[in-house]
């Protein structure tokens, strides 16, 4: 097997006939912080939910520790669609923190983290609460266990949502703008969470507008505009100069806002 | 009028608040599994469903109950009035039902559904875990509604044979010629019945965590 947990190769994504992702190939390094940035609409979180087969790719393929996500080939080479139990057993190896933290409302903190250790691994209540409060002391929230998500502030509800995917023990965790919907002092939070599992080498990869985090955390950054893939390298060769254009015209709008000593 | 008519008005309510309760659980189980059916994706039972749902809430329950009624001997079914009545009660609710749970499903988040997907929940897991919980929640408000609707469409399941509130008003004021306070007598125990209703409901909606609520 290869060094990297994920492969995205000549992916294609169209909406209609607007080309969303125009012929993407990525690796994702085992063990690593891999980063998509680029400005709104330029196909990055379409990419990572493509990785998750959230959304269905046109054309092209992606491998999960090897294993073809989604779509296979048959014999004679035609593309068909995985079957359901194939599918989620190649998801099982991923984890998906959302934007919008898609907690359920229903449950407590931890209900949603225990929910599919009971239901898909088939624990008992017992055990499954307690593997789950394992994980909710990791994000810090074992005193909140008993909350309903509209109990907890955003950055705590993205932590429980980090737990959760931590419960099932993947081995790539995909993070979609996590700290978007959050404000300033909630986004720490969550990036001490990020930050610490990328230090147990947790392979991660994560769509974000936090520059100062792709920078410093990251392993490596692919920065993606209008579709296209325009280049992927480690943070130190992306950010010195002289940099790519476009990047340096992204860049730019950052630095407006005064967020120059991050970079 | 004395306690003794009274009292025989409210022993009738027990059967109205008994046919109308059973009626309203069998309908909601009924009004999921229609549910199920519309977002299987399967198209025999969409249109089962669809068809089911128009059907029964395009004709009045009075003649679903007497079609029912005549029905069932000619097909050579013996059964009580009590069951007839809860049948006929719980199908033409569950049209209703369904019809509000439809606007429920239809509110339950994509976000919601997705991270369901990635912790492999299979489809029916999701909905009986995530969907069900959520759309109920969403519709609430509407359920109790109907719920309060079928405890006073309860009177009609008289012409199936049963005596509840209604019957034995009619029946008593056929013997005492006292119309007024038994009628008004009656009426006063129905708006009793359903203020319990409304109040039970608005407590459920205020406890129940999750969707809207703190």
């Amino acid at each position: 097997m290869s060094d990297n947990a994920i492969s995205v190769q000549h992916l294609v994504k169209r909406f209609g006939t607007t080309t969303v992702l125009d012929d993407i190939s990525l690796e994702i390094p085992r063990g690593q912080v891999s980063c998509l940035i680029g400005p709104s609409g330029s196909g990055k979180s379409t990419l990572l939910r493509c990785m998750a087969f959230l959304e269905e790719a046109t054309d092209g393929s992606i491998f999960i520790e090897g294993s073809p996500l989604g779509f296979v080939y048959d014999g004679a080479g035609k593309r068909q669609r995985q079957s359901a139990n194939d599918l989620r057993k190649v998801r099982s190896q991923i984890g998906m923190v959302f934007q919008q933290f898609n907690l359920w409302p229903h449950m407590t903190a931890l209900g949603n983290v225990s929910a599919a250790l009971r239901r898909v691994r088939k624990m008992g209540k017992a055990e499954a609460e307690e593997k789950a409060m394992l994980q909710l002391r990791k994000v810090g929230l074992e005193n909140r266990a008993g909350h309903y998500p509209s109990q907890l502030s955003g950055g705590q509800q993205q932590r429980v949502a980090i737990a959760r995917s931590l419960a099932l023990e993947p081995k790539i965790m995909l993070f979609d703008e996590p700290t978007s919907a959050l404000d300033p002092e909630l986004t720490g939070e969550v990036l001490n969470v990020m930050r610490g599992l990328a230090s147990e080498g947790m392979t991660m990869v994560v769509v974000t507008h936090e520059i100062g985090f792709a920078a410093t955390v990251g392993n490596q950054i692919s920065f993606l505009d209008h579709g296209k893939l325009l280049f992927t390298d480690a943070p130190s060769k992306v950010f010195a100069k002289p940099r790519h254009p476009r990047l340096e015209q992204f860049l730019d709008t950052y630095l407006d806002r005064g967020a120059s000593t991050l970079i | 009028m004395s306690w003794k008519l009274f009292n025989l008005l409210l022993e009738a309510s027990l059967m109205t608040i008994f046919v109308s309760t059973i009626s309203i659980l069998i309908g909601l189980v009924l009004a999921i599994l229609l549910s199920a059916a519309n977002l299987s994706g399967i198209r025999p039972l969409q249109w089962f469903s669809k068809f089911f749902i128009s059907f029964f809430r395009g004709t009045p329950l009075l003649v679903q109950l007497l079609l029912l009624y005549n029905l069932l001997p000619v097909i050579g079914v013996q059964i009580p009035s009590l069951v007839t009545a809860i049948i006929g009660l719980s199908i033409c609710t569950a049209a209703y039902q369904a019809e509000n749970l439809r606007g429920g499903f239809e509110g339950v988040p994509t976000g919601l559904v997705e991270s369901a997907d990635m912790a492999g929940f299979t489809p029916v897991q999701t909905f009986f875990h995530i969907r069900v919980p959520i759309a109920l929640r969403l519709t609430l408000p509407a359920l109790i509604n109907e719920a309060i609707l079928i405890l006073k469409a309860s009177s009609l399941v008289s012409v199936v044979g049963l005596i509840e509130l209604t019957r034995m008003a009619q029946n008593l004021v056929a013997s005492t010629f006292m119309p007024l306070e038994i009628y008004a007598s009656a009426g006063l125990i129905y708006l009793v019945i359903n203020l319990v209703v409304a109040t039970a409901g608005r407590q459920l909606e205020r406890r129940l965590p999750g969707v809207g609520s703190k």
